[in-house]
């Protein structure tokens, strides 16, 4: 296990290297001057211009500017972005405020997306499964700004119950509302892998084996086959998490919620390549976490499972 | 020059449907003339700056709009005529519109308690126009002389300050231009030639981040990202004393968003309603709707820097292709009444706006089209491409635009869009296109001389056409010269009738204002700049 464990980091360094790599230069290679978008439509003047091209570093070769960023990087230096803020702060305003949201819409998805797949697995056929199937095609079919645009428009524009829009991105309770249209669609899915995979193990031997033992209803689900079939929904979730927090722009858009996707959105709109390279940065981080937690708990939930 | 702030002008030339705009004399007003209570505070829709809040710095609506408020100059413009009017000066005084002798009025201090003196301006300028200190709008000081010592073309500035500004006492100042510019006291409105205090040039980058200015508001807090909040500056000496408590700017990522909390009384004024709004805005708000002219335009630009299209008989092909756009019928359907036809260069409300000087050019007539576009041996190809961004709504009237000219004249046309605003500008400015671009002008200050000179003189810094006509040159250099505004204002009316003969772009149409307020305030009103009159703005007890 420790073994593993240390394997799985070491090979997370080329992994992040490369990752970042990519990303520093595709973004440099987005049309259009970055400093010169500062002046919008109207023509920069070429002087300060020039000042602040030296300012930023843009006035030396992409590879030497490559290389800078990697030794910041190393030291831990983000860079600035173009109007003279630390990316680290910027990064440090948006991810609490993602960070929230996605566990929010990542614990509604996970309980109430395996419990509908657990009833509708154990109940194949039957009303209940029924309508989980209809219910989780619809959210399927919506594509979420749809979603949002109703959940404001009902519950807070006709029923007043909320407001129309996050007035506190660090409030827990208002980000509720915008947690639930993002993790809708992953519900769906969730509720849907879960169904299969319980509808599947409920033929497993060791199923059999366990109701003939006699254990109680209770211990027979819970333990022996909700566990088994979570690997699936395990690794779905997994990269779910990932996504989760590179942020939603939509839905961050349409309850102005200031989170990473918001942030990203700006930043790739000024052509902020230091900005958007940051941000990726932890993301990558972010998704190599849980890729390796995601292999970790294989281990946990099956036993026949075991790393070297 | 940049007036318009980034974020604006990526709005303006992107987000066709709802944004920007010309004209001065708000309307709009209040429902209702309940009583207000001038200690509450009211929420403006935002977006987060994207400088330090210095006034040489804020070029984009998010960090301009809360600078404005913060930082009062020696003059501004007044939000119901557009006129330039005194503030912190008592006069600014010329005899040969080179030399401008500024008197100050006493009594206005900083924030922080300090007198604001002829000193603050100087050292204010000096500082701003300096390459060395990065501020975006640098180049606002170029008129004032001994700015290349400052502002070299390139390498290190010589000097830290401009040999035109001398300092006579506490209360008195000389601003010594290089050339003759008659219309300068109508820059010193623009926030740039705000003064600073002393403690600001020991920490410039602190105070960017907690500015301390000379404005109706002052500084409380800056949450990144969240909001900004001003308060009341109780020894204000403006001639606009402010109504309300003080301005919080709550920054938004979309305008829908906005939108949804002004219906629901969580934000009180907006900047300008979605466009997926615009059709229902007015039944929504009712006498909280807003529509109001702005100070920008819409045009389409020729390429002239191209063989194709030099030549007086081009001309003819130009004016044709304007006779063939249809102004009324697409600004009432595809862009639902949020923009009015044009029928000049110079948008609608500003100083030296004269309606119809474009005449028969910017009149439908389908026949007239077709026979002038003959007249001057057609369009090349018989083809033609309008280069636009395609991030910005402009697609609809563009397709519109081109059908109109297709079955006016026959002429093919098809718009060529560019992934985004920056490629589009990338494009136009590197002459990387054929034929006709989607171009337009936001004003910096409500003067005609800015829509033409800035945009058609010979050589202009946003010149994107390659336009160059000794006439129209020669005329507003007069014009530069003359010895009052309204001297300035008509000369330069003169240089832009030689814009109808030559039609190196075609105005298409003004912006407006399509914004709306809150039940919670009244006695709403927006300027030319699509700005409200923030200090007029009154809450309700």
């Amino acid at each position: 296990m420790g073994r593993f464990v240390a394997r799985r980091l070491l090979q997370m360094i080329p992994v992040f290297l490369g990752t970042v790599t990519i990303i520093f230069f595709m973004t440099r290679m987005l049309p259009g001057d970055p400093a010169a978008a500062m002046w919008g439509d109207k023509a920069a003047d070429p002087a300060q211009l020039a000042a602040f091209k030296h300012r930023m570093g843009l006035d030396v070769s992409i590879g030497r500017q490559y290389l800078n960023y990697m030794g910041d990087l190393l030291t831990g230096n983000f860079g600035e972005t173009m109007a003279g803020r630390k990316v680290i702060d910027v990064i440090g305003e948006a991810l609490p405020v993602t960070v929230r949201l996605a566990l929010l819409a990542f614990v509604f998805e996970l309980v109430v997306g395996v419990t509908i797949g657990l009833f509708s697995g154990l109940r194949r056929g039957k009303a209940f499964d029924k309508s989980a199937l209809v219910l989780t095609l619809l959210l399927i079919s919506i594509p979420v700004p749809v979603l949002g645009f109703i959940f404001q428009n009902v519950f807070a524009i006709q029923l007043k119950w909320i407001t129309p829009t996050v007035q506190d991105s660090m409030n827990l309770g208002q980000l509720i509302l915008p947690a639930v249209v993002l993790g809708s669609i992953s519900l769906a899915y969730v509720a849907r892998l879960t169904r299969t995979s319980i509808a599947e193990n409920l033929k497993a031997d060791y199923m059999r084996t366990a109701v003939a033992k006699g254990l109680p209803r209770r211990k027979v689900i819970g333990t022996h086959l909700l566990r088994n079939s979570m690997i699936p929904v395990v690794t779905f979730l997994g990269t779910d998490l990932g996504a989760l927090m590179g942020g939603a722009i939509v839905t961050e858009g349409i309850f102005n919620v200031k989170g990473v996707g918001n942030a990203l959105y700006h930043a790739i709109n000024l052509n902020e390549g230091a900005t958007v390279s940051g941000f990726v940065v932890v993301l990558v981080l972010v998704y190599l976490a849980a890729s390796l937690i995601v292999d970790l708990l294989y281990a946990v939930l099956d036993p026949r499972i075991r790393y070297a | 020059m940049p007036a318009g702030t980034r974020v604006r002008w990526a709005v303006v030339s992107a987000t066709s449907v709802a944004l920007v705009a010309t004209g001065c004399g708000g309307n709009g007003g209040g429902s209702g003339g309940g009583s207000s209570d001038t200690s509450k505070t009211f929420t403006y829709q935002s977006s987060e700056p994207q400088n330090p809040l210095q006034p040489a710095n804020a070029n984009e609506v998010g960090g301009g709009r809360i600078v404005q408020n913060l930082f009062k100059g020696l003059a501004d413009y007044d939000p119901s005529s557009g006129k330039l009017r005194m503030q912190a000066a008592d006069k600014i005084d010329t005899s040969d519109a080179q030399t401008y002798n500024v008197t100050l009025k006493s009594g206005w201090t900083f924030h922080d308690g300090t007198a604001v003196t002829s000193k603050s301006f100087v050292d204010a300028w000096n500082w701003a126009a300096s390459t060395k200190n990065n501020q975006i709008n640098s180049s606002w000081f170029a008129d004032i002389e001994g700015y290349a010592d400052v502002h070299p073309a390139s390498g290190n500035p010589t000097k830290d300050t401009m040999s035109g500004l001398t300092v006579q006492d506490d209360t008195h100042f000389t601003i010594k231009l290089s050339n003759k510019v008659s219309y300068f006291p109508y820059k010193l409105g623009y926030v740039a030639f705000s003064p600073l205090p002393e403690g600001f040039f020991k920490d410039p980058a602190g105070y960017g981040q907690k500015p301390v200015g000379n404005g109706p508001y002052e500084f409380v807090s800056w949450d990144h990202n969240s909001q900004v909040v001003t308060k009341t500056f109780a020894n204000y000496q403006g001639v606009d004393k402010p109504k309300n408590g003080g301005v919080v700017f709550k920054m938004y990522t979309t305008a829908e968003a906005a939108y949804a909390d002004l219906q629901s009384n969580n934000l009180d004024v907006m900047d300008q309603v979605p466009p997926s709004a615009l059709a229902n805005y007015k039944n929504d708000l009712g006498d909280r709707a807003i529509d109001a002219p702005q100070g920008g335009i819409q045009n389409v630009g020729f390429t002239l820097y191209q063989a194709d299209w030099q030549g007086q008989d081009k001309a003819k092909v130009r004016q044709g292709l304007s006779m063939a756009i249809d102004r009324d019928t697409i600004t009432k359907t595809v862009l639902q009444g949020s923009r009015k036809p044009a029928t000049a260069w110079v948008a609608e409300g500003v100083e030296g706006y004269k309606s119809g000087t474009c005449g028969d050019f910017c009149t439908y007539n389908a026949d007239k089209a077709k026979q002038l576009i003959q007249e001057g041996g057609g369009v090349p190809g018989n083809s033609i491409k309008i280069t636009y961004n395609a991030d910005g709504g402009h697609k609809e009237w563009v397709d519109a635009v081109c059908n109109s000219i297709r079955q006016a004249t026959g002429v093919n046309c098809a718009g060529d869009p560019k992934t985004d605003f920056k490629t589009a500008r990338a494009a136009i400015t590197g002459h990387q296109i054929n034929g006709l671009f989607r171009t337009g002008w936001v004003q910096d200050y409500p003067l005609n001389a800015n829509f033409l000179a800035d945009v058609y003189r010979t050589g202009a810094a946003s010149n994107d056409t390659g336009y160059s006509s000794p006439e129209f040159d020669k005329l507003a250099n007069e014009a530069d010269q003359a010895s009052s505004i309204q001297d300035t204002a008509t000369g330069y009316q003169k240089a832009e009738e030689q814009l109808a003969i030559d039609m190196p772009a075609i105005p298409l149409w003004y912006y407006r204002t399509n914004s709306g307020f809150s039940t919670k305030v009244q006695n709403v009103t927006f300027d030319s700049f699509g700005n409200p009159a923030w200090t007029q703005v009154e809450v309700k007890g």
